[in-house]
């Protein structure tokens, strides 16, 4: 059997392309968690992100305020969020599930007039450069913006965590919020900025979905990614490194399902899109299993309520 | 101490200053009002919104809570959809009291329906008063056999349990949408999504002639009262309330911890499940793609808003339950998206955990400043 080189490469993409958003969202909820704050409402973000994207785009027909209107949105949403955990200290597993819950409803109820509407175009950088190299091209060049931003995001969340200062009182609050508050640092305010900065990537993980992965508003469109994102932070072990191979994987498992579709392979197609649930269960198990790595990777107040007595 | 919305401050001027102050201990009288206060602030803000999509507030509002329980249907379908609601949220009441975050009833209660649809289905050319018991049995066991996954998993592999229940929704519904669409289809169905019918002698008993509210009410009211005994009279209510307060003196105290947190969800699926059952021997009749509209999910809200305890969960599922109704009358009469539904539920749960202020802290007048 020859394998088309090219073809590889195509599959490739395509597996970069559904790791986007993962990686996005992923990224984003570390930062969050790696201040201390459990945010389960990455799905409601997300989903947020995705209307107000598409909404944005189509009525204003700019892209550039339908991406940063995402984003806004998302940090909107999450100011919900940081408000009642950081100053009314409310439960935040609690708060995130109303969160998710809440976003859900409120993107159908705007999405109902954008429902069957086609979206726009989004450009592409370096499309000229597509078929310079066989294999490489067409996974280096022609993608959005966006893609690029996220390839390079857990880098740079890597670099900010460990090498900057604020990366470091990020993590020290997480870590050890009295600690950092007896350093005179604000615990709560370094908690509401790392939640916002959260609702900005879910948001703009959202705005990917909806307007360049497949460019339309579908009720529910998220699918239970903002869940699978979540995952991939246990899985990464609050290393956005990992964070990057975690959402490939993820990838390839949707991919793969289509693929595996489209050659005819008789497995039900309902085994094939329960397959990356599964799998999530599996690594969570298997990454979970050693109860001293996650005890020593995890932020050690992630979920606790800080409140300072003075 | 110091309050942490200092601006408050400024809004009651220079001479006057208010403070917030640390309660010594929770207030229980705001404890159970708190939910009425949150119920409070959700039709407000459930009002501003219809304002802003351009309805009449009161009269939006009117088509959402009381329009749809205005008759005797009404109040049947408020029954009705009442019933899954509190049998789901008395079961996550035991997970939640001792700190365990099951928030995939809803799958629970997907694999209650299909393990209780597939026994309906071997006696659907049968009569006998025995199918009844068996097939709502079969739907408890269905619902304890998928909660029992996310609790071994949490207790041996230590594993997030939110994350591997919920996962575990998404699972159910493709393996129900595999039955219904695949080998469980009704061969003469013409190929709809959709299961046989169960034999009458699988269905629940309906109370009333031409209403829809079933035996399964019984159910749900048989929950509340075993968990009120198990809670307030039992050594396991005990040791359930102590490990919610603080694990570690669990621990200390030596609690089965393990034994404990597999018990609790194995109560909450069989209960999850139980609601499934409701669903398809009760309205149902049959098994298709939706058995239920995210009751799993709503229930969570109805165990918070009713703080925990049976009877409040009663009262709980009833106001959610309007909820449901209201998004399809408003949708009906006013062209409304259902969504608005899920809109308000989320609303309840941010102003019942943003009213536990008040709980911890009050505003202390302090006196003039001069």
């Amino acid at each position: 059997m020859i394998i088309d080189i090219n073809f590889v490469g195509l599959i490739i993409t395509s597996i970069m392309a559904s790791a986007v958003p993962l990686i996005l969202a992923s990224c984003g909820e570390l930062i969050t968690e790696r201040s201390g704050v459990l945010n389960l409402g990455v799905e409601g973000m997300m989903i947020i992100g995705a209307i107000s994207g598409f909404a944005l785009m189509t009525v204003t027909g700019s892209l550039f305020i339908a991406v940063f209107g995402a984003m806004l949105a998302g940090v909107l949403i999450s100011t919900i969020f940081a408000f009642l955990t950081q100053t009314l200290i409310t439960n935040h597993v609690a708060t995130g599930l109303a969160l998710t819950i809440f976003g859900i409803g409120i993107s159908a109820m705007i999405g109902k007039n954008f429902v069957g509407i086609p979206g726009k175009e989004f450009p592409v950088l370096f499309n000229s450069l597509k078929d310079s190299i066989p294999f490489l091209s067409p996974i280096l060049f022609g993608h959005s913006i966006v893609f690029y931003f996220a390839f390079a995001l857990p880098f740079f969340t890597n670099y900010f965590l460990k090498k900057t200062k604020i990366g470091l009182i990020v993590r020290a609050v997480g870590d050890s919020p009295e600690s950092a508050s007896n350093q005179g640092i604000n615990v709560r305010l370094v908690r509401y900025a790392c939640i916002l900065y959260g609702g900005a990537m879910c948001g703009l993980a959202g705005a990917y979905l909806s307007m360049i992965y497949t460019p339309q508003w579908i009720e529910n469109m998220t699918g239970g990614r903002g869940w699978i994102a979540l995952a991939l932070v246990v899985f990464s072990t609050w290393n956005p490194i990992k964070i990057l191979i975690g959402a490939m994987i993820f990838g390839g498992l949707t991919i793969i399902q289509f693929h595996m579709q489209a050659m005819g392979v008789r497995i039900p197609v309902q085994f094939l899109t329960a397959l990356p649930y599964i799998v999530t269960i599996v690594v969570l198990v298997v990454i979970s299993r050693d109860s001293r790595k996650i005890r020593l990777s995890t932020p050690s107040s992630l979920g606790k309520s800080f409140y300072k007595d003075n | 101490m110091r309050l942490p919305l200092r601006n408050l401050e400024c809004l009651w001027g220079e001479e006057k200053l208010i403070k917030i102050v640390k309660r010594d201990q929770p207030s229980r009288a705001i404890f159970f009002l708190t939910p009425i206060l949150a119920i409070f602030l959700t039709l407000v803000a459930g009002g501003l919104i219809f304002y802003i999509l351009g309805f009449k507030p009161f009269e939006a509002l009117k088509f959402f809570f009381i329009v749809p329980i205005a008759d005797n249907y009404g109040l049947s379908e408020l029954l009705l959809k009442a019933t899954p609601l509190c049998l789901i949220a008395i079961g996550l009441s035991f997970c939640f009291k001792s700190n365990n975050w099951n928030i995939g009833a809803e799958g629970q209660l997907t694999f209650g329906a299909i393990v209780s649809g597939g026994v309906a289905l071997l006696f659907y050319d049968q009569e006998g008063f025995y199918i009844l018991p068996i097939v709502i049995l079969a739907g408890a066991i269905g619902g304890m056999l998928y909660a029992s996954i996310p609790a071994i998993l949490k207790t041996y592999f230590n594993t997030n349990e939110i994350l591997v229940s919920l996962m575990l929704v998404y699972v159910s519904k493709l393996i129900l949408d595999y039955l219904v669409v695949g080998p469980w289809s009704n061969p003469e169905g013409f190929n709809f999504p959709e299961t046989r019918q169960f034999s009458d002698s699988a269905r629940l008993p309906l109370l009333f002639e031409g209403l829809r509210i079933h035996a399964g009410i019984y159910l749900a009211l048989a929950a509340v009262v075993i968990s009120w005994f198990i809670f307030y009279k039992t050594f396991l209510g005990f040791q359930m309330k102590v490990s919610g307060f603080s694990l570690k003196t669990a621990k200390y105290a030596g609690y089965k911890g393990k034994k404990m947190i597999i018990l609790v969800f194995l109560i909450s699926g069989a209960c999850a499940g139980l609601a499934g059952v409701g669903e398809i021997t009760g309205p149902i009749g049959q098994l298709h793609r939706e058995v239920s509209p995210d009751y799993g999910f709503t229930a969570i809200i109805v165990a918070f808003l009713g703080r925990l305890h049976p009877v409040g969960i009663i009262f709980a599922s009833l106001v959610v339950a309007i909820t449901y109704l209201g998004a399809e009358t408003a949708q009906i009469f006013m062209q409304i998206p259902k969504y608005t539904g899920q809109v308000f539920q989320g609303m309840i749960l941010f102003f019942l955990l943003a009213s536990d202020y008040l709980l911890f802290f009050k505003f202390k007048f302090i006196g003039s400043k001069k």
